[in-house]
């Protein structure tokens, strides 16, 4: 987030395209394009400086609706064309929205490799659990047991957390946010901007046509508090409407308590910690399922090196080495002999 | 002339015995070096090939390995090979039959034996010649002494023992000096072969410098060898093989893939953008990613992605960016890559896809040649998808291949597929140092006037301007859903689409207009003409030029361009009553041929991981014509 020019402050009406956004009325996916629109004014990059390259699947046509520079690609390969880009032009601010399938079925190599090599790109991955653009199968993220048009007898494939896969790759920043919560979303794209290398973003997105409500105990305002779990760093696990509900560690078994009922404190609970250099907390707790609540947040947010600046680095030592390269030298290196 | 031409007549003091020996004058000589993986052949081939150039001699050579790293020792499929001709005229191959053999055990004797010219000469290292390794090799007796080997000069030297001989004093392990042997048969034949030693010494302590006691016992082996054949009895002559009259220049020895890669730097550096190379290993197209990766001082960044398919991605990633987006790879690789081709057809980016081609399908021969990749690179893809097809046909060839490839992709904004092979892409030949300032310069426009900007508005090319992320007033996104003629935007309108399929087409089939003309070798019209392509050309000028000194009338034209094809090519093809396309598949070049000119070709194939022999070749000729 370099390159601060003078340049006279960006809307967020600077970031709609002039194409018309075509998801389903009432797609989470919406949601995401806002809040990313509100977000990058506030980052301070000059908006040709932004590149958004996604995969196919419904969340794959973001580009089109942003007015940066973008590419729509092929099924999965977003990540291996948007590292291309960042190792070429490590200035740019690049961007990657993906899906479920696209993310982690298709393109599964190339996500894992782009957390492992902790490349600067920010990784977005709207999680509907289900294919969404070729109307309904179930994808990595689906629950065992469900039925889907490729599934009528239910899937016996178990299903992968995309956090976890993230994590287990070696991210460096893995968070978690849901569409219905704008202000969640907003402060965890954020964070993600800020991060020097990969930073991953999960996005629980509702599909309304083909898996309409998989997250409504997370959307309900009655329900919510109960079922997710707000992660901040340093402080204790704590949920619930009157937040007295909380994570206790009973050796590596996690257990729900309420603070106050049977001899239990706030000291008992479990402290969020995203900087643990040892990422097993985080692992831990993408592993949560019910009864336990869903985790939201930051699961982890370390520093490492990053990718394209070792990359430039390895050429800057190059050349402070053998001097910039001529292909005079290059091409007379080795054994010559001449002919007169 | 050569520099270091030595005076052949003056007759050489042999062993101290004031006896002289006569060295023999030739014209070209095919050695071969065979031996166990863990022998040392393609070292001994190369060092030996590196001395010959040195001398001036034109030179062609051809490694065969096998594809197992370190086969079991001693068995018929663990024999690694190195062939080299070398002459004092032109070469254009490594030869159809070795002279000379050197084997360094019973199972390299036994699968090369067949290849050798009858009377050939034989140098076997008669201690690798036990009762174990026949018995690996499948001798029933001793193939050095049972008389077997009568038709030719055989030379029985235990390479293995006298260079333990030499060594035993250096206290060096064992184990170290049984590694030491193919110094001592290069040795035995730079003597043979009349070359200085005093090089190859300079070159063995800068090979080992960091391991000087190793560095030394390859010395005195290599010593041991040339004194060994300078004083015995047995070799009646030494050979010379007079320096070639070829071109004045500075020159080195490169093979295809080295070449393709100094190639791609120098692309680089005459359109002043930075190259990008996203690739995954594969043989035999590693070497191009090796050698790059080696090149950070220059604008170069290398990426060894997940695999072929991130490889061809990050590469159109980079080209988004505005650099030169480089991927390379052979068969199965190629196969990977064809989805995100498609979409850098529709993306219209400047992209340079290599394919050092091996024998397929699936996994194949992987470390044997082949030229079945053709038609998939003109046609292998989705939809009406088309692409430029360019093919090297030489080792040093393969320099100009690459900035013609990228020369194209930049003016018209496409992806193009470079097509090499194994049989050049490992190969080496003297290649003539170009001049960096006598290239031929390499424009590239990057479009920075936003105004009345449309994506993909074209130009008298019908290309679209490249346009670099950062551009302030430029924001556009592309994709490959069908595009809108001017705005790029997604549009599914029939119309539009049909037009955008048509000129596209129109695009790649315009590039013929920029192919530079034909060169037919032999007479302009007649009875016979050969239409080759790709690495066959070395065999097939051989043949042509042996054909024509027998006083027949054939023609040759070698097609760099596969899509399109030349323009002209029509035309040259209705002037000869015979048209015959060798090639190493079933007949692919032969296909596009009849397809495009409504005439039937001659096909000549062959599908057997090898070359063409020069022979092969001008049979044909001579049951034709
Ligand atoms: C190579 C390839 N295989 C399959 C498809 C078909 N396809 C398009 S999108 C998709 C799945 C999309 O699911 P997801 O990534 O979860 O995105 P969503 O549509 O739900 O946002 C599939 C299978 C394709 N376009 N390309
Ligand atoms: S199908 Fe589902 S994911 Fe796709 S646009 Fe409609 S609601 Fe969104």
């Amino acid at each position: 987030m370099n390159q601060m020019t003078e340049i006279k402050p960006l809307t967020r009406k600077d970031f709609e395209s002039d194409q018309d956004v075509r998801w389903c009325p009432g797609c989470g996916d919406y949601a995401l394009l806002a809040q990313v629109q509100k977000l990058l004014p506030a980052l301070g990059i000059p908006r040709e400086n932004f590149a958004f390259i996604s995969g196919i699947g419904c969340s794959s046509r973001f580009p089109y609706y942003m007015e940066t520079y973008g590419m729509h690609s092929i099924h999965g390969r977003a990540p291996a064309i948007a590292s291309g880009l960042k190792l070429a032009r490590p200035e740019l601010s690049v961007w990657v929205v993906s899906g479920d399938g696209d993310s982690l079925a298709i393109g599964g190599n190339h996500f894992i490799h782009a957390m492992r090599r902790n490349i600067g790109l920010k990784i977005i991955l709207l999680n509907n659990r289900i294919y969404g653009l070729t109307k309904g199968q179930y994808s990595p993220t689906s629950e065992f047991g469900k039925k889907t048009k490729t599934t009528p007898l239910g899937s016996i494939d178990r299903p992968f957390s995309p956090v976890s896969v993230a994590l287990g790759a070696g991210a460096t920043f893995v968070a978690r946010t849901v569409d219905s919560d704008h202000p969640h979303l907003l402060d965890t794209l954020k964070r993600a901007a800020e991060h020097p290398g990969t930073a991953f973003v999960e996005v629980l997105q509702n599909c309304i046509v083909f898996n309409d409500g998989a997250y409504n105990a997370l959307a309900d305002r009655e329900t919510r508090d109960d079922a997710r779990l707000l992660l901040q760093h340093g402080q204790p696990m704590r949920f619930g409407k009157d937040s007295n509900r909380g994570i206790r560690m009973r050796g590596f078994e996690p257990e729900v308590v309420t603070v106050g009922e049977g001899g239990v404190t706030e000291a008992d609970l479990a402290i969020h910690d995203e900087s643990a250099a040892n990422g097993g907390l985080a692992f831990f707790l993408s592993q949560f399922a019910a009864p336990l609540p869903v985790p939201l947040g930051v699961f982890r947010a370390v520093e490492a090196p990053v990718y394209e600046q070792l990359s430039t680095g390895l050429a800057e030592d190059a050349r402070a080495q053998r001097g910039q390269g001529t292909l005079e030298k290059l091409f007379n290196s080795g054994d010559t002999w001449t002919i007169d | 002339m050569n520099t270091q031409t030595m005076t052949v007549d003056e007759p050489r003091v042999v062993g101290g015995m004031q006896k002289t020996r006569p060295i023999e004058e030739i014209k070209s000589v095919v050695i071969r070096f065979v031996g166990d993986s863990g022998d040392g052949m393609q070292l001994t081939g190369n060092e030996f090939s590196k001395s010959v150039a040195r001398a001036g001699h034109d030179f062609a050579t051809h490694p065969d390995y096998p594809s197992e790293i370190r086969a079991p020792t001693g068995t018929l499929f663990g024999v690694s090979g190195y062939q080299i001709q070398f002459s004092s005229g032109q070469v254009f191959t490594s030869g159809d039959a070795p002279d000379v053999l050197v084997a360094m055990n019973p199972a390299a004797l036994k699968t090369n034996l067949p290849d050798l010219r009858h009377g050939g000469m034989i140098i076997a290292n008669a201690g690798a010649f036990n009762k174990a390794n026949l018995q690996k090799a499948g001798y029933q007796s001793n193939p050095l002494d049972d008389g077997t080997l009568i038709d030719f000069r055989l030379y029985t030297i235990d390479i293995s023992d006298l260079t333990n001989q030499a060594l035993k004093d250096t206290g060096i392990a064992k184990k170290e000096i049984g590694r030491c042997k193919n110094y001592y048969a290069l040795g035995l034949m730079l003597y043979l072969y009349s070359r200085p030693i005093e090089d190859e010494e300079q070159n063995i302590r800068a090979k080992f410098a960091k391991k000087p006691d190793i560095a030394e016992a390859n010395v005195i082996a290599l010593r041991a060898g040339y004194a060994y054949a300078e004083s015995t009895e047995m070799f009646v002559s030494t050979y010379q093989v007079r320096a070639a009259d070829i071109k004045p220049g500075r020159y080195r020895s490169i093979t295809g893939n080295h070449a393709a890669a100094l190639g791609f730097a120098a692309a680089s550096e005459l359109a002043k953008v930075p190259l990008f190379l996203g690739s995954y290993p594969i043989t035999p197209a590693t070497d191009i990613l090796q050698e790059l990766s080696a090149l950070k001082h220059f604008n170069i960044t290398t990426f060894q992605a997940e695999d072929e398919i991130a490889g061809i991605c990050s590469a159109i990633g980079a080209a988004y960016g505005g650099v030169l987006g480089l991927t390379t790879t052979s068969g199965p690789g190629m196969a990977l890559k064809t989805e995100a081709l498609g979409l850098a057809v529709m993306l219209e980016l400047p992209l340079v896809i290599t394919n050092v081609q091996r024998g397929g399908p699936s996994t194949g021969l992987p470390t044997k040649v082949e030229q079945s990749d053709l038609l998939q690179a003109v046609y292998g893809r989705n939809g009406e998808c088309p692409i430029p097809v360019i093919a090297s046909r030489s080792p040093a060839d393969c320099f100009d291949c690459a900035i013609e490839a990228f020369r194209i992709a930049v003016k018209y904004m496409t992806p193009v597929i470079l097509l090499s092979d194994g049989g050049i892409g490992n190969a080496a030949e003297p290649w003539r140092i170009p001049n960096p300032a006598d290239l031929p310069p390499l424009e590239v426009k990057f479009r920075t006037d936003a105004d009345g900007f449309q994506p993909y508005a074209r130009d008298e090319h019908l290309a679209r301007a490249w346009v670099r992320p950062g551009t302030p007033g430029m924001e556009h996104r592309v994709g490959g859903l069908e595009k809108h003629f001017l705005t790029g935007n997604i549009s599914h309108d029939p119309i539009n689409h049909e037009r955008m399929v048509n000129v596209r087409a129109a695009k790649v089939a315009g590039i013929a207009k920029d192919i530079p003309p034909l060169t037919v070798e032999g007479p302009q019209s007649g009875d016979l003409l050969i239409v080759g392509w790709g690495s066959t050309y070395g065999s097939i000028v051989q043949a042509r030029e042996q054909a024509e000194a027998a006083g027949k009338s054939v023609a040759h034209v070698h097609l760099r361009h596969l899509n399109p094809l030349p323009a002209e090519l029509g035309d040259i093809l209705a002037r000869y009553k015979t048209v015959l396309v060798p090639e190493l598949n079933l007949g692919q070049l032969s296909k596009l041929l009849r397809e495009r000119y409504l005439r039937d070709v001659t096909l000549m194939s062959k599908v057997q991981g090898k070359m063409f022999k020069v022979s092969e070749i001008y049979d044909r000729i001579l049951e034709l014509c």
